[in-house]
């Protein structure tokens, strides 16, 4: 058995422990609130978005255009959000996980545009070509940065470096069910046709169809990103949440341990120092 | 009757909702030229180029500048969704001002490696910045 000393040092350490958890459980907490109040925010600008695109999609339906097919390049550009701190539970592995995994994908044909640490580095471990790194943008994204990436996305697309685009990131269904998301960007597949739900009112171009697609979809693109980053802070946050607080929990339960089994050495070297003194006492006498 | 003389204006922007209340009249420039809307137009969507909207209201009118974006019209209802708009109250005059001059001269220098659409962009922008302060 160990001494008390020993099982005194190791339930303070997990107190300190504790603590940091604790703290860093209600840091999330105020933190989740907030990234999820954005989100939702952004909500109603991504809807209005999707749909208009719908709508035009429903409008020039075959039309031959470059956002519509793929380019030919066999490439993929994958975006993937993870976050730049960890002591998030699954939040980083599962995203690297749904992209490294992904049937048919050979790891020669992914391009990888990291957004988040700790994404990037796993991805670089695994021998993936990082094609840039936007880690910063986690902390406070902002739609300029969205804008950005689209950017330097639809350049790569526009050269034909890359044939499809995919957004992996994890999507916010509620405070504790966070859905790792694979979502295609580029080329725009035409789920609007397939609902089948006519538009009420036939809608106007002032532009004619194919410039009306070519300004549109980089916003619809952009927008899409800027949902996915605003969703996977919220995440990120909700998963650190839950993390810590099963830390906390746990540290709980080990220190109720520890102190039961501190109480057990206290007793029994009292005991045993007790034993002791009667002996020797009656060794004396 | 007040009614049918007012059209819903929402604006729309990723991170909050600008604006939404009733208009008698929305104006803004587009792709195609300036326009103005009244109720009951034509169901259409337009292109935003930056430029200054002025929205009318029944108890008058207020500004905005609108940098980028689209619009979506219904004979009732008018959906702005803009990428990058502000109240006059947002704009940093100087900055404008700056931003104007240094437009003006890349456009004036005209050299090979500038772009000229995106500095042509950033004038109008800089340009409907100012218009909408004063």
């Amino acid at each position: 058995m160990a001494s008390m000393r020993d099982i005194k040092r190791r339930k303070g350490s997990v107190q300190s422990t504790q603590q940091i958890t604790k703290a860093m459980k209600l840091v999330s907490t105020v933190k989740l609130q907030r990234a999820r109040a954005s989100a939702e925010n952004s909500k109603a600008y991504f809807n209005c978005m999707y749909q208009t695109v719908n709508r035009i999609l429903a409008r020039v339906g075959s039309l031959q255009h470059r956002y519509l097919q793929s380019a030919g390049s066999g490439k993929k550009a994958v975006v993937v959000i993870s976050s730049n701190r960890g002591l998030a539970g699954g939040y980083n592995s599962n995203i690297v996980k749904l992209v490294t995994r992904h049937e048919g994908w050979d790891r020669e044909d992914v391009l990888i545009y990291a957004v988040g640490r700790k994404g990037k580095d796993a991805f670089v471990r695994e021998g993936y070509e990082v094609r840039m790194d936007l880690s910063d943008v986690v902390e406070e994204p902002a739609y300029p940065d969205a804008m950005l990436l689209c950017g330097e996305l639809l350049k790569a697309y526009a050269e034909g470096e890359v044939g499809e685009i995919y957004l992996a990131y994890t999507a916010f269904k509620n405070t504790v069910s966070h859905v790792p998301t694979l979502l295609k960007l580029l080329p725009v597949e035409q789920a609007a046709e397939s609902e089948g739900e006519e538009p009420e009112v036939p809608m106007n171009f002032e532009a004619d169809d194919e410039e009306a697609l070519e300004m549109i979809i980089p916003k619809y693109v952009a927008s899409l990103i800027y949902g996915g980053l605003m969703e996977a802070v919220a995440s990120e946050n909700g998963a650190r949440m839950q993390a810590m607080d099963n830390a906390t929990n746990n540290a709980e339960e080990m220190i109720s341990d520890l102190t039961l089994k501190y109480n057990r050495a206290r007793q029994g070297s009292i005991t045993q120092e007790l034993t002791e003194i009667i002996a020797g006492a009656e060794a004396i006498s | 009757m007040a009614e049918n003389n007012c059209l819903t204006l929402k604006i729309i922007t990723p991170g909050r909702v600008f604006y939404e209340g009733e208009a008698e009249m929305v104006e803004f420039n587009t792709s195609e030229g300036e326009i103005g809307v009244l109720p009951g137009h034509l169901p259409m969507t337009v292109i935003v180029k930056p430029g200054v909207l002025t929205i009318t209201e029944p108890e008058g009118e207020k500004e905005a500048a609108l940098h980028a974006g689209f619009v979506e019209i219904l004979p009732d209802k008018v959906t702005i969704l803009a990428e990058i708009i502000e109240w006059p109250s947002e704009i940093d005059a100087a900055r404008a001002e700056a931003a104007r001059e240094r437009a003006q001269e890349r456009i004036h220098e005209h050299a090979s490696d500038t772009d000229m659409a995106r500095a042509e962009t950033a004038l109008l922008r800089a340009m409907a910045r100012i218009q909408v302060i004063r």
